[in-house]
């Protein structure tokens, strides 16, 4: 079962997120197709530059969220521990999970592996919902992130969206 | 001209109201001797995306008028950001760079922008306007232009390395007031 991209999108906008920036990945193609169909997607060229916009976003009063592949988390860390999670810079980060259950191309072998820990040693909140959890997940990461000013999670594994 | 000499310069034409996000390392220090405000946001880690920042600000708040204090090392760590900016053409985005072919707070160690010239990527990129100056009297007359120019511009100036040692004390804010300030300067609700 997969969650259609314009409810996910419904559901982002009614939690009051309003500033998206990313660099793409597959699994979120319907996704970032009905942002882009919306003009709310501003396309960045890697992913810890897309998390200086999201700051700067949020430093000027929206509630970002960052897209990207978790190859690109990778590209991010120092962006996370040097500006998000030092100033109190909330945003949602939206992370694909290409090499789940070690079964994808050998590029995404290892990070799919050690994902989730790499969010637990950061101390990033995350969750990894199935079709039917998206909307509640939803609005818990933006609860968690506007009461904590930290960034949040959510996994999105193969097959989530259309 | 040294980086100090250089923001003694800018600083003081700095229209009141203007954001200023200043790079990383020896030019926020500089930066927060010459002139602070609470508009003032002192990146002290997260090198390269002081242009990413100042982006985000721009493209959420188009009537601000916004202003990139970057330098050469931090430039050429996020190269991407100068197209990205290039693509979008914020009209209140203004981005300087100061240039001294070196990574004067890890000890002057070179970089390559002797040999690649930061103010023709920005060109090429398509900034709506470029210019560079090389010594103080060029950018006192400079200065005043370029802080009235439709974004996004670049201004390259050329710096000497300054005497060995940061150009001022450490930033005295800590980055969570720095954040909170800049969104109460901006009337940030989100």
């Amino acid at each position: 079962m997969s969650v259609p991209a314009d409810r996910c999108v419904d559901r982002l906008v009614a939690a009051g997120f309003d500033f998206f920036v990313g660099v793409p990945c597959s699994l979120v193609k319907t996704l970032l197709a009905e942002l882009e169909r919306r003009e709310l997607y501003l396309g960045e060229t890697r992913e810890d530059a897309a998390l200086g916009v999201a700051a700067g976003a949020y430093l000027a009063g929206r509630l970002p969220v960052v897209v990207m592949q978790n190859s690109g988390l990778g590209v991010s860390l120092n962006a996370l521990a040097s500006l998000h999670l030092l100033y109190r810079i909330p945003c949602l980060l939206l992370v694909t999970w290409r090499g789940f259950a070690g079964k994808d191309a050998p590029e995404h072998l290892v990070m799919g592996e050690v994902l989730p820990r790499l969010l637990e040693v950061f101390a990033i909140p995350f969750r990894a919902p199935v079709a039917d959890e998206i909307e509640a997940s939803i609005d818990w990461a933006a609860a968690t992130l506007r009461e904590t000013r930290r960034p949040v999670a959510l996994v999105v594994r193969p097959g989530l969206f259309e | 001209m040294t980086l100090s000499d250089a923001l003694a310069i800018l600083a003081p034409c700095i229209p009141e109201g203007t954001v200023c996000i200043h790079a990383n390392g020896f030019i926020g220090r500089a930066g927060h001797a010459a002139r602070d405000r609470s508009e003032c946001f002192y990146m002290i880690g997260s090198m390269g995306l002081g242009a990413s920042i100042g982006l985000g600000i721009a493209l959420v708040q188009p009537r601000r008028r916004v202003l990139v204090l970057d330098g050469d090392g931090n430039v050429l760590m996020n190269l991407g950001t100068l197209a990205t900016i290039a693509a979008r053409r914020p009209a209140n985005l203004l981005h300087v760079c100061f240039d001294n072919s070196a990574h004067a707070s890890t000890g002057a160690q070179p970089t390559i922008s002797d040999r690649v010239r930061l103010d023709e990527i920005a060109r090429a990129a398509g900034y709506r306007s470029v210019a560079r100056v090389e010594t103080a009297d060029a950018l006192a007359a400079e200065a005043p232009e370029f802080l009235a120019r439709e974004g996004p511009a670049f201004l390259l100036v050329r710096i000497a390395l300054g005497p060995p040692g940061p150009p001022g004390p450490r930033i005295p804010h800590t980055p969570e007031e720095m954040t909170a300030r800049l969104r109460r300067a901006l009337e940030a609700t989100s």
